[in-house]
Formats: C-alpha cells, structure tokens, sequence
C-alpha cells in the first residue's frame, strides 16, 4: 500500500505519521506542498502542526496552496484522505469535509489522551475495527467542531460523524467532551465516506511505552481495509 | 547626538564604565558605538559580577563535549550522539508582557541549541509566581503559561516536564527559566567561532525590527513604578518563522558549507558579530544597508540594538553563498550577505556609504568590566525545638491533605496539559513524575531531564542550598532510571550591588560546585539573572538546576505509580527528623526559620548510585524521591499516581510520627519491590551501607497508618488535583 504525507512548512506531526504508517506496512513518501502533483497513493494523509504558521484561521492559508488542488482532485475521484488535528482543519477549509473547527471552549491547548466512539462502521477507515471504543490522544487549541443546524442534520441522516468524545465504556456526555464540540464530535467523514478528518492523533498511541497502542489497532486495520 | 558621560549612564553604564570606554578607544565614541558598548557591557551580556564566580564551577568530565562558553553545552551519549542543553532565563520580559516574554524565552532557547546543529527534541520549563493572593499572579501564570505552549507546541517539540513554585518573594519578579534538549550526531556539532578570512558573513531569517532594543539593558536592572513603559523593550516571538528556521538550518548543516554560526539573541546583531570574532581572533565588517529589516529609516543604532526574533548569523565558505542561499528560499527566509571577515580584528560598520562605528573586538569583550563585588557570608541558622504543644493536636491525615493542596506540592496537570508534551513520539515519561523522559529516536535509549531549584533552602542557607539543588535534580534523574550526567544552571538572584545578595548568589554558586564536583555531574552551560528585584526587594535566591542523564534501555525506564498489590514499600536513606524550612514547618506551624536540612554528599551519592544498582538488577516497580512535604507526602503522589493504597507502620525510631512522616531529610528515595526480593534488595542495601526503613505494603485503594487512620486515595487525589484547576477557574 502507498501513502503520501503532505508536509507543509509548519507542519510537526508529519516525522511521526510517517513513522506510524511506515510500521504497519505502508510505503510512504513525503510530499512538499510547493510541489503540483502528487504521487501515485492509496491513502493521502495531512499530518498534524501549524501548517503556514496558522495566525489566519487554522488550515485557512494550507487550503489554498499548490499541492492541495492535486489532493482535492484526489478525494473528488473517490482517493482515500485523512487529515488529523490541523490536516482536519485544512480539510474543513478546502470544504471536502463540513463544517468548521472553532477555538476550544475553555480557550486553552489541550494535550491528554481521551476515548472515541466509533460511529460508523461501515467505511474504509473503522471497519472491522473490533472494539467500540478506542482510546486516542488529542493536542489542540482550535478543536471545537461547529456547524449549522442545516449541515448538522445532513450529516446526521448520512452518518457522516466518525467518532464522538465519550468515556471509558462509551458514553457520550457533555463531561467527556474535552473542547466543547457540538454532539462530543472529534471526526467526520464526507459524504462518501472517502475523506476522513478528526482531531485525535492516533499517530501518538502506537506503542505501549507512548500513551497507548489503539493507534496501532487503527493502523492495522486501516491498510488491510484498503487491501 | 552627542555622546557624553550623562548619555552613558541613561544606557545603563557607570561612570567609570564610560570613562573606561573613552579611555579604550582613546576618543569619545559615537552614539552607535556607545549603543554597542551598553549592551556588551550590561551584566546580561558580560557577566561582570558573576564570571570570577562562575569560573570556579566544574566543567570537565569524561562525558563533556562542550562545557560553558558556547550557545549550549554538549554531552556525549554514546554511539555518535550527543545532547546539546541549557537552560536560560527570561524573567523580566516574562514580567512586563507574559505570553511575549515567555514565548520567546522558549524561543531563544531553542534557537541556542539548534545553532549546535542538534534537533530540539524536549522542553523544560522552571517558572516562579508571587503568592496566589497577590494582584498579579492569576494572569501572570496564565500568561506565562500560554506563552511556552504557543511557542512550544508550533515548534513541535514536547515540553516534557518542569516545576512552578509560589512564593511572596517573586511578587513583583517572576521567573521563568526555559530549558532544550537537542539531539545531534558528535561529528556534526556546530560551534560559533569565526575562522578565515574574507569569509562572508550571513544574516538570515526574520527581517529586523524596532522591537525589543534594549532588551538586554532592562534585563540588565531593577524594576520601579515606571516598568510598563519597558513593553516596547520586549521582543515578539513568531514560533512558525523559527520553525522555518530550524529547519533550513539543519538543511544546511547537512551540507559542509558553515564555518561559524550563531543565534541573535541578546543584544542581537551587536553581540553575535562580536562574539563570533572574538572567539575566531578576527574582525568582522558588516554595511548595515544590507540588514533586511522590517522598518523603514531604521538607524545604525537601531539595527545594532534590536532584539527581533528568529534570525542568526552565519560565517560561510566562500562560493557556498548560492547553494546555502536556494535553501533559506525554499523555506521563504530572508538571506543576505552583509559582511565579511577581516584581519582588522575590529568590528567595523557601514551605513549609507559611512563608517558609522569602528571598534576593537577586544575592548568589547576582554576589556569588558569585571567585578569583584563586596558579599556577606551567612550564617547558619539555629535549629528550632519544636513544641510538643504545638503538634500533639495535629492528625496526620488532615495535615497530608493540606500539603497535597499545597500550592508549591498541588498536581500542576492544569500547566502541563496546555503543552504539547507528546509530539514527536518519543515522550516515555510524560510531566508529572520526577523527571521526563523522551527515546533518542529510532535507538533504545532514551535521555532523562528535570529541572529542580529550592528557594526557601538556598534564602535560609545558601551554601547548603545551593548543594541541595544539584542533590535534588540527581535524584529525580535516578529516581526514573537515569545514570545523571551534567547539569545546566540558571542563576536568579536580586542585585549583585547589594552584599547580602551578591552573598546569597557567591555561596550558592559554592553549594553547586561542590556538590557536581563530589557527584560528578558538571556544569556544561548556564545563564545568570541577577537584578530579580523591585526598588530594593529582592526574589528569594533561586538558582534552578536542570539535570539530564541517560537510559540506555528504555524499557528499563523506572515511573513513580505504584504497581502492585502486596508489594513492599521501603524507604532509603536515614530519617533524621529534620522539620526546620520544611513545607509543614513553614506552612503548618509557620515557622519561617532554622536552617535547611543538611546535604551529606557522601550518602547522597551512595544512595543513588546503589538504587541504579537495585535498578540495574530490575528490582524496583517504581520508585519516587522524597522532597517537598516528606515521606508521606512522597507515599501518597505514588498512590494517586498508581490509583494504590498501602498499609503504612513507622518504624520504630527515636523521633516522633510527625518528625518522620514530614521531616525533609535529603538524599532520600521511597522503593516498590515485589516480596519475594526482598531478601536481594536487602543484601544489596546492606553491602552498599544504605540505611532503609520497611514502610508498608501496597493495598488496592487506601491509605493506612498504624491500621488507626485511613483515608481513601480518592480523597487524597482530589486535595492534590484540585486547587491549581479551582483557583485558574475563580
């Protein structure tokens, strides 16, 4: 399987995709953004950081630049897109994805590991995913996912929410959401399910001497899916 | 304008400093050279109190590649790697404005590091507030802390530990002293002294800017009424430039094209040109209509003094000026040629076709002053009796609970999760344990680093204080499996020209040499701060100590939660019941004197080296040192940590329950072990000569003392978590 990580100026957490997605059987390439074309991938990845520096609302800038009208083509023909942390931000920008990622409620970064719930299975990403809940990790500022009450109800009849803030065993409550998303939402997928963008870094929990191994599930899974 | 001895003192120079400088360049200089002068010669940049102090600090060591003189120190970790670390401060900027002030004090940090060709692959943080009743500290904190993550957490290095005190004495002075971990290959370190001629010399990075002039000079004094006009003097960080700028850096470290490099930091353009020639024996000749700079009419003066941001200054091999050029394109960074060595070994100026200064190299530096200031030796305080009276009332969990919802002893969760402690993937040990721990990538080892200071001890004694900190970032280091290497220092202290503080700061610096020498574990870089002082109120004396060691398998990694039901818990090291400066004396019977407990460098020594050794022999589930609040205290954050209980017998001693839960005796360690070691713990204990006291046995979730009292750990987690979070949220 190949995947391409897009590395913007600023990105950070693109040294850490690469390892992820290297240990569990990709081969991945690093793609600059200044670059037109992308290469020949089953799964394309915006990784983690602050992209162009993000003073302008996150992603905003990264939305518009070179690389992204090749990644945008791609997620258009059915291409496999996952944008984590600011990759979920620079996906709402480009519109692949709806929606818009507000500043945390409590105005504060926030870096600690939370529990999703999967909400749909029945994608490339969580199928055959066994467990409900998975323990990821989020660390962000501007997390606070927001949209209209229109957009909301569209995603809800698709089934476009990926996963939800929730506890331990899988319930969805206020208390468990860490920055104040509407319906505890942490990612979402486009319509045809082709694109995902989500908060949690599960790049960040792919050994047990890190904060967790259910990334490693995630990873497993994700590349025999695309199989 | 004119230059003359009145201008002099308004740049913060004495007069006989100004009478010096005349008498040096054997003319008056103009208003430019005396711009340069000031910020060479502040105590910042020159170190004129404090350098015929700090010579006499051990520097040397089997493991040293680099010690003080450079951006960083360096320290050899085997197989080709090395570390480069220091720890800087950046008090009175983080005073004025907060967010800026500690922005770029992390910023500045890191940029001293990777001038050294390494990858910053952790931050520390030691950060100090006024009491949390005063007027100030709420934001101050808040903004400080806001300050570190949005610098930290764009750069993509994890902040990875640190330690926040509150004291009255940091009222109208915080500190925040900021400490970088890099990561380099030994064959490619970067050093900044200049050599041959001719060579050119590049400015690259962020454009110049009026901001942060002076910088240095404010950095360089006390605080009176009038310090909110200095705002102007704090510098503005932009992390995503310097992010840009890391990485071209290291893109063109790869190559073979650098000569010399160096950071702008204090004293920007003006002290990295100079010390760039000073260290290569040569002059440097600079046309400042070259500087790009993000002002218009920006003068000589100007463009010399200005501390903006992200920028350094290369030397470069000739004809490697194109190569070197596309890749500071490729990441949209300014580059400009804006001078050349010379062997005029003066630093001379251009400007509009003008020599606008023209000075000798060595007038700025060796030249610069040197003092020899009056201090005062202090006395060792006489130990306090404690009154039976005073005590016999006290129940021992309620007095537990109250130290854990100390505000210097509390969980400082609500500070380490608004940074990103867990970026680049290798944080194996996340804040909140003795010190964090991050893997060398892609290796099994992994390097250790705490950051450790003890104000009210070094106030009470400075010398034994001052021992007592190196003590303590040696055992946080040991206490996660680390074998400790070398230190860094950062030396706040109040005004050099005041005898008891000058007092305070020569004695410390004394405490500290002995105890590396004894310890061996050097100083390789360090930063002092003196002028932490508002009118004539000084801070506590406040060296902070950062300490890093090795691992050399990470698995062997040891974390303070206790494991496992059934396992023993023992304490090592002798409890002599020293309760004098101890946080129950000071906030329980609120005795502020007396002095701080006694460092015996000998068992501090044998005791860790024989824990390594338990260690070494996987013997220990987990292990804590023992600090602030005591053994109880100790017990207790290894049972919220591990989500435990335990059954806890004194042992029979001479002192009483209060004395031996509480006292802050030094060199003390608390160890989980499984019951059926004991008998080799035991051995290993007794051949090494350590004393060890059996204190308990883990339970599933409640604390007992003598089967009498209990508590549950619930109870006790939430007096440790809960006030920091209460008190941000009021």
């Amino acid at each position: 399987m190949k995947s391409s990580v897009i590395t913007f100026p600023g990105s950070n957490c693109d040294r850490d995709m690469d390892v992820a997605l290297k240990k569990f059987g990709f081969k991945n390439k690093m793609v600059w953004h200044a670059d037109a074309e992308l290469p020949k991938s089953d799964l394309v990845v915006l990784p983690g950081g602050f992209s162009y520096g993000d003073y302008l609302r996150c992603g905003s800038m990264a939305s518009k630049s070179k690389i992204m009208q090749s990644v945008i083509n791609f997620a258009n023909s059915g291409g496999m897109v996952m944008g984590i942390c600011n990759g979920f931000q620079i996906l709402v920008e480009t519109g692949l994805v709806p929606g818009v990622l507000l500043r945390n409620k409590y105005l504060e970064f926030i870096c600690k590991n939370v529990f999703v719930k999967i909400n749909d299975k029945k994608n490339k990403y969580f199928k055959n995913v066994d467990n409900e809940v998975l323990e990821f990790h989020i660390a962000h500022n501007e997390g606070n996912y927001f949209c209209t009450n229109d957009q909301l109800k569209e995603i809800e009849d698709n089934n476009q929410i990926a996963i939800n803030y929730c506890d331990e065993s899988g319930k969805i409550e206020d208390q468990f959401n860490p920055n104040g998303s509407i319906k505890n939402i942490a990612g979402i997928f486009n319509k045809e399910k082709n694109v995902l963008g989500m908060m949690p870094h599960p790049e960040r929990m792919i050994d047990t001497s890190l904060s967790g191994e259910d990334g490693s599930l995630f990873f497993k899974n994700l590349i025999n899916n695309l199989k | 304008m004119i230059v003359n001895e009145q201008v002099a003192v308004d740049h913060g120079l004495k007069k006989d400093e100004y009478a010096k400088i005349c008498e040096l360049l054997k003319r008056t200089p103009n208003i430019t050279e005396l711009g340069i002068f000031s910020a060479m010669w502040n105590e910042h940049c020159s170190y004129k109190s404090s350098r015929l102090h700090l010579k006499k600090l051990p520097t040397k060591g089997k493991k040293v590649i680099q010690g003080p003189g450079e951006n960083a120190g360096v320290i050899d970790i085997e197989d080709n790697d090395a570390i480069v670390f220091k720890i800087e401060s950046h008090n009175h900027p983080s005073f004025i404005e907060p967010y800026q002030g500690a922005a770029t004090g992390v910023g500045g940090i890191m940029r001293d590091v990777f001038t050294m060709g390494a990858r910053p692959i952790a931050n520390l943080n030691s950060i100090h507030f006024g009491s949390p009743q005063h007027k100030k500290t709420k934001n101050l904190l808040r903004g400080v802390v806001h300050g570190i993550g949005g610098y930290g957490n764009c750069m993509g290095v994890p902040t990875i530990a640190g330690q926040t005190s509150f004291d009255n004495s940091y009222n109208g002075n915080i500190l925040v002293n900021a400490m970088t971990l890099g990561l380099v290959k030994k064959d490619k370190i970067f050093y900044s002294k200049a050599a041959g001629l001719n060579k050119p010399v590049i400015y690259v990075g962020s454009k110049t800017g009026r901001d942060g002039i002076h910088g240095a000079s404010m950095a360089s004094a006390s605080f009176d009424e009038k310090i909110e006009e200095k705002k102007p003097t704090v510098q503005v960080g932009d992390p995503f430039t310097e992010k840009l700028l890391l990485e071209a850096c290291l893109e063109l470290m790869a190559g073979d094209s650098i000569i010399a490099i160096q950071d702008m930091g204090a004293a920007g353009l003006t002290s990295s040109s100079i010390e760039m020639a000073s260290k290569g024996n040569l002059g440097i000749e600079i046309n400042l209509n070259k500087v790009p700079c993000r002002e218009t009419k920006m003068t000589p003066y100007e463009i010399m003094l200005s501390e903006s941001q992200e920028r350094m200054l290369i030397i470069l091999e000739n004809g490697k000026e194109e190569q070197a050029k596309k890749i500071f394109d490729k990441w949209n960074l300014d580059f400009a040629v804006i001078g050349k060595t010379t062997k005029s070994k003066k630093i001379e100026l251009y400007f509009d076709e003008e020599k606008v200064a023209d000075i000798p190299v060595n007038t700025l530096v060796e030249n610069s002053p040197m003092y020899d200031r009056k201090w005062k030796k202090a006395k060792l305080p006489k130990k306090n009796k404690i009154k039976k009276e005073n005590i016999k009332h006290l129940k021992i969990i309620d007095v537990l609970k109250k130290i854990l919802a100390n505000p210097n002893v509390c969980s400082k969760e609500w500070i380490w999760q608004q940074y990103d402690h867990t970026v680049m993937g290798d944080t194996i040990q996340k804040p909140g344990g003795d010190a964090g721990v991050v893997r060398v990538h892609g290796t099994d080892k992994a390097v250790a680093a705490s950051v450790d200071s003890s104000a009210v001890y070094c106030w009470a004694h400075p010398l034994t204080g001052g021992k007592q900190v190196v003590c303590e970032s040696f055992r946080n280091l040991i206490s996660v499996g680390a074998k400790p290497i070398a230190i860094t220092n950062c030396l706040n202290f109040g005004s050099p020209e005041n005898e008891e503080n000058m007092g305070e700061f020569v004695e410390c610096v004394q405490g500290i040499g002995e105890a590396s020498e004894y310890l061996k574990f050097p100083v390789v870089s360090g930063n002092v701060s003196f002028y932490n002082q508002t009118k004539d109120q000084g801070i506590k004396p406040t060296p902070a100590i950062g300490g890093v060691g090795l691992i050399k398998d990470y698995k062997n990694m040891i974390t303070m939660d206790f494991k496992e039901v059934d396992n023993l818990v023992l304490v090592i090291g002798k409890t002599e019941g020293h309760i004098d400066q101890s946080l129950f004396a000071r906030t329980v019977l609120d005795e502020k004197n007396g002095p701080p407990p006694e460092v015996n460098l000998f068992n501090e020594k044998n005791n860790g080296e024989t824990l390594l050794k338990l260690i070494d022999n996987s013997l220990i589930k987990s292990a804590h040192d023992v600090s602030l609040g005591g053994i109880i205290t100790a017990v207790a954050k290894m049972c919220i940590k591990g989500k435990k209980g335990i059954n806890i017998k004194k042992p029979k001693y001479l002192i009483n329950e209060i004395e031996y839960f509480f006292a802050e005796d030094q060199g003390r360690y608390i160890i989980e072990i499984n019951k059926k070691d004991f008998k080799k713990v035991a051995d290993i204990l007794h051949k090494n000569a350590v004393h060890f006291d059996e204190l308990g046995t883990i339970n599933e979730n409640e604390l007992y003392i003598n089967d009498k009292t209990k508590v549950t750990i619930d109870e006790l987690s939430t007096s440790n978590k809960s006030w920091l979070t209460n008190y941000m949220s009021k």
